[in-house]
């Protein structure tokens, strides 16, 4: 086990010299002068040195990356151009946000994914799974950002049941927080949602076909005892990749759904920087989220790894 | 791009892989989808019942009514025009994110999964552009690049082309042990023309669906892109600014909104349908995967 674990960090390595690189890249691909479209303008001469030198661009681009290095071992994100503040604090503060959105999305999916792909599996070929499938289908092919717009419209301005967006911490107002994500998470989790669905639905086709399954009804189980416990059990594995793999999408679609229900969230920050060209937060923003899903993932093989043993052995 | 010219491009098909996939039920709903949205698209100066771009201000904000079917917006454009033409942008990125997803995907997977001394630094760069979100990273490359409808096709390539390399090499290195790679070794063939002429042909049929798939998360992307106001500027018509459009008018006019979201999602769901179908006939074995 240590030795997977060693192997696994190891490999989240190279993963994360490559993700620093590319968020390095965002300023070296921007056309044309960096700084003075920064400025606008109506900046002076002696306003565009100051920022050129804050960004580092009146040195050579490799003097440049070796500082960027330098700086994101200390965990020094840079400074933000707007905000006049340093972006890993400016992100960290609006992290909250964004991971409480990501995981009760996350939390959705799974729980109404999984239960929607079993009950289609039970009767395949059934209308019901049909039914199912189809539901999966529709939801994984409608924007996510404009779902929440619907809701919107049908939960807050028609039926007036919830707000239309605004933000209220969790630790201060449980009930309140729930509420304020409730349309978010919903319009969030729909894609993944069908997502897991059907990948649960094709993995149980396999699980109910094996011969412990057979063994387990011949002995005269209950049908939902053996869906629930002996096939449910060998599905999670499937399930438990899946969802680390959705972290990531849903990570990137709280980003614009943030946006859609004003969540101060680190999208919101992201976006914002984007509409201003504040290139250090983008920078900051980018590398935060892939960092957060390399380790996300790398929690999840380690999990895997612990509760498995076959996985140490295969890869 | 119908089901028959992508099954006709498909190298590994068997004959008849054409009838079986008009056989599939899947297959006949996406393509219905799919083509109303492809014909609405190639003949939206003629359908579109007014100019998407000309400003009536008499006329802003009505409701659906029988001039304007779906309603207008704050400069009093025809919504419905501005969806017509706006399939044309969607499905016009969708197709330029394919074809070079498509080509790069197919040669980085290919010489990853040919050469062995390029697979791990190929595929460690492909494993961190995948570690971005898909959709954070495009829109961070569309905003850096500039706003335009080349620059969105762009940032979505460098997106989803890890997804097409990885499928790709996976196949290639099925392919690259199969006896006739060896016969071909054999009679002297260099790497690149056993490479070219006889593993990648042969390896690119997964590549077919996981494209259909690629051309609906486009069509997708687009729309956000288009939403932040990173896609193709304005006043081009596109279904993602046409919701961004009417953001602010959800309580006056919804319909703004409302309709090019319906758009979108019925030439994405026409896509997955199709992609689906295609699986099933290509390939009866490929599982759903996760995207």
């Amino acid at each position: 086990m240590l030795r997977y674990t060693l192997g696994r960090l190891l490999s989240a390595v190279p993963v994360l010299f490559v993700v620093s690189l590319v968020a390095f890249a965002i300023i070296a691909i921007v056309p044309g002068d960096l700084a003075s479209e920064m400025a606008g303008p109506s900046a002076t001469a002696e306003e565009l040195a100051r920022l050129r030198a804050q960004l580092g661009l009146d040195k050579p681009l490799l003097e440049r990356m070796l500082d960027w290095y330098g700086a994101l071992l200390r965990g020094d994100l840079g400074e933000s151009i707007l905000l006049r503040r340093s972006v890993t604090a400016a992100i960290l503060e609006r992290l909250p946000v964004t991971l409480g959105l990501t995981f009760l999305a996350l939390a959705l999916a799974i729980v109404f994914g999984v239960l929607a792909g079993m009950v289609a599996a039970v009767r395949p070929n059934s209308w019901t799974d049909q039914g199912v499938m189809a539901l999966a289908l529709v939801g994984l092919s409608l924007p996510d950002f404009w779902l929440g717009l619907v809701f919107i419209w049908l939960f807050a301005v028609q039926l007036g049941w919830l707000p239309t967006g605004g933000y209220v911490p969790l630790a201060e107002d449980p009930l309140g927080w729930l509420r304020a994500m409730a349309m978010p998470a919903g319009a969030l989790a729909l894609t993944q949602m069908g997502l897991l669905a059907r990948m649960t639905r094709a993995s149980m086709l396999d699980v109910l076909r094996q011969d412990f399954v057979r063994t387990a009804y011949a002995k005269g189980l209950p049908g939902w005892v053996v869906v629930g416990r002996h096939a449910g059990a060998n599905v999670l594995v499937p399930v438990i990749t899946v969802a680390g793999v959705s972290v990531g999408i849903l990570l990137g679609g709280a980003v614009v759904i943030e946006q859609v229900f004003a969540l101060p969230g680190v999208g919101r920050l992201i976006i914002g920087a984007i509409q201003r060209r504040d290139y250090p937060v983008i920078q900051g923003g980018l590398l935060l989220t892939a960092t957060i899903f390399v380790l996300v993932n790398l929690v999840v093989d380690l999990l895997y790894a612990a509760v498995d043993p076959r996985v140490r052995y295969d890869r | 791009m119908t089901a028959e010219a992508i099954a006709a491009a498909a190298p590994a098909a068997r004959p008849g892989v054409v009838a079986r996939a008009l056989a599939h039920r899947g297959v006949l709903v996406g393509l219905l989808l799919f083509g109303t949205v492809v014909l609405v698209a190639l003949f939206a100066d003629v359908i579109a019942p007014h100019d998407p771009v000309r400003n009536n201000f008499r006329a802003r904000l009505a409701a659906p009514n029988e001039v304007f079917w779906l309603g207008t917006d704050r400069f009093g454009r025809d919504i419905l025009s501005r969806i017509i033409h706006g399939t044309r942008v969607s499905l016009r990125i969708g197709l330029m994110v394919v074809a070079a997803t498509s080509a790069a995907g197919a040669l980085i997977g290919a010489v990853a999964g040919y050469f062995r001394a390029l697979d791990g630094p190929l595929m460690r760069v492909m494993d961190g552009l995948m570690a971005f979100p898909a959709i954070l990273l495009a829109i961070s490359l569309a905003a850096a690049l500039g706003p335009s409808e080349v620059n969105a096709a762009i940032a979505l390539t460098v997106a989803y082309t890890p997804r097409t390399a990885r499928i790709v090499r996976a196949s290639v290195l099925v392919v690259r042990e199969l006896d006739y790679v060896e016969a071909a070794r054999a009679l002297g063939a260099g790497h690149a023309h056993i490479l070219f002429r006889h593993v990648l042909p042969n390896s690119l049929t997964p590549l077919v669906v996981q494209a259909t798939y690629i051309f609906a998360l486009a069509v997708l992307a687009e729309a956000v892109l288009s939403f932040i106001g990173v896609g193709p500027p304005p006043p081009t018509p596109s279904l993602g600014g046409v919701i961004a459009d009417g953001r602010d008018y959800m309580l006056e006019a919804p319909w703004i909104s409302l309709f090019p979201g319906l758009a979108i999602a019925v030439t994405v769901l026409g896509l997955n349908l199709l992609g689906d179908g295609l699986r099933d006939v290509l390939d009866p074995r490929m599982k759903v995967e996760p995207r």
